[in-house]
């Protein structure tokens, strides 16, 4: 089977990956996958405000997701925080927990904003990870960077990082899937739709396949940095 | 045993080495039997040693460190100093060199706004307390400020404290280096200007080689017409600490 823009079932769509481009950030980046760009930038580890939320036993890693009002068309793209919008800042911080050490922070907060400019399907993963870039560029410990994307069944079939067009289909199951890339371990799962347990795990095999080329874009990004400047 | 390239530019989650024949130290991690990089930085092979030196990243207090802060607040017997990290540093009224009088005027110390040159004496979860006791450590008067990466302060003081002296000699001006990145300069306005552009590019191509060499020429070119600060001139600054190791 052909998809609506010709690629393979297991073709990603075409990426592109920059870090350091918002100044007075202290890490910053810019995640492109197909139609869909997410930037983040990255503020911290800093004082946390409202004090009451500060804890003297672990930092917290507070997440802000927008879609911006001229990223695309439907109902889901209002101009302000929506019901929608907190539940996916918080699945992402769950998503990126795993890679850091909080207890490094006591009584501090690392702050991600992720915005979107443009939108495609597939947000919150491209959102994982520029948010991923943004904190190694901020020089924050990670084990590991985080890497996602969305898994979908549609038309009894597994394909790899759906699109907008793909995502509307009637009866099309969309399973939007975070991994560490080195180990695979999954660190954020949700599925949209109707799918059998073992076409699940194949789909989770392919999504862990995929990430790893996502993986190599946003590595291959943060070292572009400073290779730049090399041959400058 | 394999050999691991030096200064190489490592991201986190890579694997730096495989195997028992390394030890992982800071900015890594071993899982298993491999070596893991956990900043996006430099490698830095030293026999069976493995460390990555981060890049970027805010400061992280450490004890007995020189750091350059500001009076931010004060309270009857405490002054808060904001050293570019999350929690504030405390630096108390015994800690000062100077005899303070129960109840006087802190401000008439050290007032809001003021920069002063620290010591870490401890760190704890919940505080940062900071001494001045000790050579060199004093409220800074005026002067230009500069800040810099805290991870790029061991290339900006240099081994031995050289890549700093070189700056301190051609420009005439006296220069604190705080470990948390802040500099402090004071001098002819001309010679503040082309000591900040030195050290502006310090952190900006601190991972590129022969940059020694570079400062040295931006230097040379714009050289100061004052006299270099003798050591009688100047008040003792202490850069122990962390210097440049290799």
């Amino acid at each position: 089977m052909k998809r609506n823009d010709g690629r393979a079932p297991e073709e990603l769509r075409k990426m592109e990956a920059k870090t350091g481009i918002i100044k007075r950030a202290d890490g910053s980046a810019m995640f492109r996958i197909g139609e869909t760009i997410a930037y983040a930038a990255v503020y911290g580890p800093r004082e946390l405000h409202p004090k009451f939320m500060q804890n003297p036993e672990k930092g917290l890693l507070r997440c802000n997701y927008n879609m911006m009002a001229f990223s695309g068309s439907g109902d889901r793209v209002r101009p302000s925080a929506n019901r929608r919008s907190r539940e996916i800042s918080m699945v992402i911080e769950k998503a990126l927990e795993p890679v850091l050490d909080l207890t490094a922070y006591p009584n501090a907060v690392i702050d991600i904003f992720i915005e979107l400019v443009q939108t495609d399907a597939g947000t919150r993963c491209a959102g994982i990870c520029a948010a991923a870039m943004a904190l190694a560029d901020a020089g924050i410990p990670m084990k590991d960077l985080v890497s996602a994307l969305s898994v979908g069944y549609l038309r009894n079939e597994i394909v790899v990082d759906i699109n907008g067009e793909e995502d509307m289909n009637e009866g099309a199951t969309d399973i939007a899937f975070a991994c560490l890339p080195i180990t695979g371990e999954i660190s954020l799962l949700q599925v949209d739709g109707e799918i059998k347990k073992d076409v699940l795990l194949k789909a989770l095999e392919k999504a862990k396949e995929a990430a790893k080329k996502i993986a190599e874009v946003q590595r291959k990004a943060l070292k572009e940095r400073y290779h730049d400047k090399h041959d400058a | 045993m394999e050999t691991i390239e030096n200064k190489k530019i490592v991201v986190p989650g890579e694997v730096l080495a495989t195997g028992m024949d390394f030890l992982p130290s800071s900015g890594t991690y071993r899982d298993k039997d491999k070596i893991v990089s956990i900043y996006v930085g430099l490698t830095n092979v030293s026999g069976r040693v493995i460390r990555v030196i981060p890049l970027r990243g805010r400061y992280m207090p450490k004890r007995d460190d020189t750091i350059v802060g500001k009076i931010m607040d004060m309270t009857f017997s405490n002054w808060f100093i904001d050293m570019g990290c999350a929690n504030m540093g405390v630096l108390s009224v015994r800690e000062i060199s100077e005899f303070v009088e129960r109840g006087a005027d802190l401000a008439e110390y050290f007032s809001h706004g003021d920069y002063v040159v620290c010591k870490i004496s401890k760190v704890t979860r919940s505080s940062v307390d900071l001494s001045m006791r000790g050579p060199g450590l004093r409220k800074l008067g005026p002067g230009k400020l500069v800040q810099v990466d805290s991870s790029k302060v061991p290339r900006v003081i240099g081994k031995q404290g050289s890549m700093i002296s070189m700056i301190k000699d051609k420009t005439a001006c006296r220069i604190v280096v705080g470990q948390n990145g802040t500099v402090w300069i004071q001098g002819a306005p001309e010679d503040e200007m082309v000591a900040a552009e030195a050290i502006y590019k310090i952190n900006q191509e601190s991972h590129r080689e022969g940059l020694t060499e570079e400062i040295a020429a931006l230097l040379e070119k714009k050289a100061s017409k004052n006299k270099p600060l003798t050591r009688e001139d100047e008040e003792p600054i202490m850069e122990r600490g962390r210097n440049e190791t290799e």
